[in-house]
């Protein structure tokens, strides 16, 4: 398959997973939310929540299985834990990351969040000039 | 995304066995299903990501260097579809379909206003995004498959996300 199709396969899948959980159980579908709450909330709210996240992390390795694994040469050590705290501690303050904002966010048309995937958008396409791309 | 303490509960204790079951099951095809939508797309490969932001590289010769644009289209997938399928769901207030098919209300971010929180958070995800080529449904979907990275990768995320928390509160 045509990397461009499959792209727009995935995008649409992923935009019909938003719609499943937003017609299902009344819920928006941004994963820092979900993975935030579900270690903070207590009973169903986190219940419901934890089901989501087994079924991405399952599902993640079930699906490489027949679609392209992701590479795995390790990176340097202190750039990987730096981009990891700096991506979770921005998509909660942010109130969301590209699941939450930019997909959910956009489909309901909220200014919020097209001005948040605006601002994340061209802050990584600066940071991947300065940076070269640290492969 | 509002924290949940301020959100109206659904209420649990009304609702039956089979019902909690449901949306338990409900909630884990919508993960296997978002989960397939981003190893399908390509989102779960850093490298690939990275060779999306790397918009320079449109200016740049042939490969390595290029721009890859596949990923523009999982954006444009997504929200179109998201584009329509929210339209339709909620309905609009008043209407008497107004519930979720296994819940008692939508529940929505509310606030509206851009503000400072907002535009600081954007800019501090943009950064470490550009740096690993992961956002946080990725980095969970390869939690099994993604290498020794990831691991580094997740618990970093987790303690900025109660980082962020503690400086909120």
């Amino acid at each position: 398959m045509h990397p461009y199709l499959s792209a727009a396969l995935g995008g649409m899948l992923i935009g019909l997973a938003s719609w499943l959980l937003l017609a299902g159980l009344g819920r928006v579908a941004g994963i820092s939310g979900i993975t935030c709450s579900a270690l903070r909330e207590h009973g169903w709210h986190a219940y419901w929540r934890w089901a989501f996240l087994l079924g991405l992390i399952v599902g993640g390795a079930l699906f490489t299985q027949w679609l392209p694994a992701p590479e795995l040469a390790p990176r340097a050590q202190l750039l990987i834990v730096a981009a990891g705290l700096l991506v979770g501690f921005g998509s909660v303050r942010g109130s969301g990351c590209t699941s939450g904002h930019g997909v959910c966010g956009l489909g309901r048309r909220s200014l919020r969040s097209l001005v948040a995937v605006l601002t994340f958008m061209a802050s990584a396409f600066v940071t991947v000039f300065l940076t070269g791309g640290l492969q | 995304m509002r924290p949940d303490n301020f959100a109206i509960p659904i209420q649990p204790r009304r609702a039956s066995t089979a019902q909690l079951a449901g949306g338990l099951l409900l909630a884990l095809a919508a993960g296997l299903l978002f989960a397939l939508g981003l190893v399908l797309s390509g989102m779960t490969q850093p490298a690939k990501v990275i060779g999306f932001l790397n918009l320079a590289g449109m200016a740049q010769g042939a490969f390595p260097g290029a721009w890859d644009p596949s990923l523009a289209f999982v954006m444009g997938g997504a929200v179109m579809v998201t584009l329509l399928a929210f339209r339709l769901t909620p309905p609009d207030a008043g209407h008497p379909l107004r519930k979720p098919w296994l819940g008692s209300h939508f529940v929505l971010p509310e606030q509206e206003r851009v503000d400072a929180p907002l535009l600081q958070g954007a800019v501090i995800f943009g950064i470490g995004w550009g740096l690993a080529g992961y956002c946080p449904g990725p980095a969970l979907a390869t939690l099994l498959v993604g290498g020794r990275d990831i691991w580094l990768f997740v618990p970093a995320m987790l303690a900025g996300m109660w980082l962020a928390r503690r400086t909120m509160a």
